[in-house]
């Protein structure tokens, strides 16, 4: 679902500005997507400098390889991320495959933790990028612990439809679990 | 179902008419409540839609006792939603709270440095656009932390209007007007659109524009105001880079009573933003550090290289002392001069020539000596410290201490 505030032209003129090399692309690029960047690398690694690590490469390898995003295959937004968080889950392998050889774990476990970790990143970009209608009554449902009747009339909404939002919100969150082919990992493409 | 029969409707307004409603209504009736939970009361039937459509309720624990239990007993009995609550439950253990998004601010300058060093651009941002840059972002950065009702938070906006401490009242939302309608001027130099639009100012400089923006919005400034201003600042910073390289930096952008070439004006913009930066941050009880030592470094230059024309005019208003004669300086010539020494990061020395902003500041003929900390300076300059009350240490010339001084606090405005 592309965002009303970044069209696909913005993609495509931040694509075209990145290729001339222009520096101030670059900044412009940073503050839009370096929270989300460091979102997602944080929940996948659990560190701030590993975080800030991913953040630097992340925005390395846009910069110096702007001509491998494709406009036509989706919002920038959505390649950024799921750049992101192959990065991210390749660290977390890498760091936790050295702490194996040292002893501590098996490989069972670590696959076990990496999925875990990806697919709690896949659903933070989920609920960001979801529709905000759906958003705002799962906030008001999950952490407000307002019951559905309650998100209604706080939402101005009727109850029939608190209830379908509350579900259809759960249903995206819930594809954060299937897992789709390698390198492409599901939860970043278009559908959200 | 329009809002009105979702109003009007006894208690279950998500129920097909037809369908009994076994005891939804109790509420509305005149018996007494029952016990909270109480299993006596008769099971609610409800269609196998509805029952589906309270899946994600019920996933999040968001429906009344009875429906709970109607969706539980239904469960048994139903493969396909007993499935999707299995589904759905699951992805409520994916909920957390959101990370606090509070970047490390000296991230993006490092993040960015290291793209430029790996990939040097063709189209730089000029050196002095870039404290403009960063301080624009790091204003942006508190702007996203803070919620709806702390827009709202009222700021007084202080200066020293060229006697004594003068202020106005206005809210951090009003602040974010203020920069975005100052900032203007720089576009409006640079042939972009002027943020003020159709609504006239009764001057040039920054204070009408102000007044004007402030008088113009239907009602007070909103959050809505931090996007034209984002676009704006990095429009600003996008069109210096095509311009600046060629010499444009000297282009003229005119503040009303005085010009600023451009690679100046944007220095100074820089320092607003830091200075109103700190306004909100004081407002909204937000952290919010100085910016980067070498930014840092050159506000001050500007601030230092500014004081001789200040210097002049309040002379000719007869607000500093007049220059001795037998000392006056002749243009090009060496002149009595200060020594401005600023310590801490970002700091450096300045010899200011006291005499005429023609004159040549010599060390030969320096007649005082003032010592301050880097952030202390910027805020006698910003007019935040009254110049009676800076902590300076001093040594020589009284008088020509405290007209520098005055001068420094005189470079605030609004």
């Amino acid at each position: 679902m592309a965002k009303k505030d970044a069209p696909p032209r913005w993609d495509r003129k931040m694509q075209q500005r990145l290729a001339r090399g222009e520096a101030a692309a670059l900044g412009e690029l940073y503050d839009r997507f370096a929270s989300l960047v460091h979102g997602l690398a944080h929940r996948v690694l659990g560190d701030e400098r590993a975080a800030d690590h991913i953040t630097r490469d992340v925005f390395a390898h846009v910069w110096e390889h702007p001509e491998t995003y494709d406009p036509k295959q989706g919002p920038l937004r959505s390649w950024v991320a799921t750049l992101t968080h192959r990065l991210a889950v390749q660290r977390l392998r890498a760091t936790e495959t050295a702490a194996l050889a040292q002893g501590g774990g098996s490989t069972e476990e670590l696959e076990r933790k990496v999925r875990r970790a990806s697919v709690a990143a896949r659903a933070d970009y989920i609920v960001t990028s979801m529709p905000s209608p759906l958003r705002a009554a799962l906030e008001l449902a999950y952490f407000q612990r307002r019951d559905y009747r309650q998100t209604a009339a706080d939402l101005g909404v009727t109850e029939d439809e608190a209830r379908r939002r509350l579900r259809l919100g759960l249903q995206l969150l819930s594809t954060a679990h299937d897992a789709g082919a390698p390198g492409s990992p599901p939860g970043y493409g278009g559908a959200v | 179902m329009s809002g009105f029969e979702a109003f009007d409707a006894p208690r279950e307004p998500g129920q097909p008419p037809r369908i009994p409603l076994p005891r939804s209504s109790v509420e509305d009736g005149d018996r007494p409540l029952p016990a909270p939970r109480e299993p006596a009361s008769a099971p609610l039937v409800l269609e196998h839609h509805v029952l589906k459509s309270l899946l994600g309720a019920w996933a999040l624990a968001a429906c009344s006792a009875e429906e709970t239990a109607a969706v539980e007993d239904h469960l048994g009995g139903c493969g396909p939603c007993a499935e999707e609550a299995l589904r759905l439950r699951d992805a409520v253990g994916l909920l957390h709270p959101p990370e606090s998004l509070d970047l490390d601010p000296a991230l993006r300058t490092r993040v960015l440095q290291r793209c430029l060093d790996r990939r040097p651009p063709r189209i730089p941002v000029p050196d002095w656009a870039t404290p403009y840059d960063a301080e624009t972002a790091r204003l942006d950065a508190l702007l996203q932390d803070i919620g709806d009702a702390e827009w709202h938070a009222p700021v007084r906006l202080r200066w020293f209007d060229g006697e004594g401490p003068t202020s106005r009242r206005t809210t951090v939302a009003g602040v974010i007007a203020h920069l975005l309608c100052v900032d203007g001027l720089v576009a409006v130099a640079l042939g972009l659109d002027d943020p003020l639009g159709g609504s006239p100012a009764d001057g040039p400089g920054p204070a009408f524009r102000t007044e004007a923006l402030w008088r113009s919005a239907p009602s007070p400034p909103t959050r809505a105001v931090r996007r034209p201003w984002r676009e704006q600042s990095h429009d600003l910073v996008r069109t210096v880079s095509f311009t600046g390289g060629s010499g444009s930096g000297r282009l003229a952008v005119s503040y009303g009573d005085f010009d600023l070439p451009l690679h100046d004006a944007m220095l100074d913009r820089a320092f607003e933003c830091w200075v109103h930066a700190e306004d909100i941050a004081d407002a909204v009880d937000y952290p919010y550090e100085p910016p980067a030592p070498r930014h840092l470094h050159r506000m001050i230059d500007l601030a230092a290289r500014m004081l001789p024309v200040v210097l002049a005019g309040r002379r000719q208003e007869g607000l500093a002392s007049p220059a001795p004669g037998r000392h006056l300086g002749v243009a090009g010539g060496p002149g009595r001069s200060l020594r401005l020494e600023i310590e801490g990061l970002g700091g450096g020395e300045w010899l200011i020539p006291l005499d005429s902003p023609a004159a040549e500041a010599s060390p030969e003929h320096e007649i005082a000596h003032v010592a301050l900390d880097g952030v202390e300076f910027c805020r006698l300059a910003a007019g935040h410290v009254p110049p009676e009350e800076a902590a300076a240490g001093q040594v020589g010339d009284r008088e020509a201490i405290r007209d520098v001084l005055f001068a420094a606090a005189s470079l605030s405005r609004m």
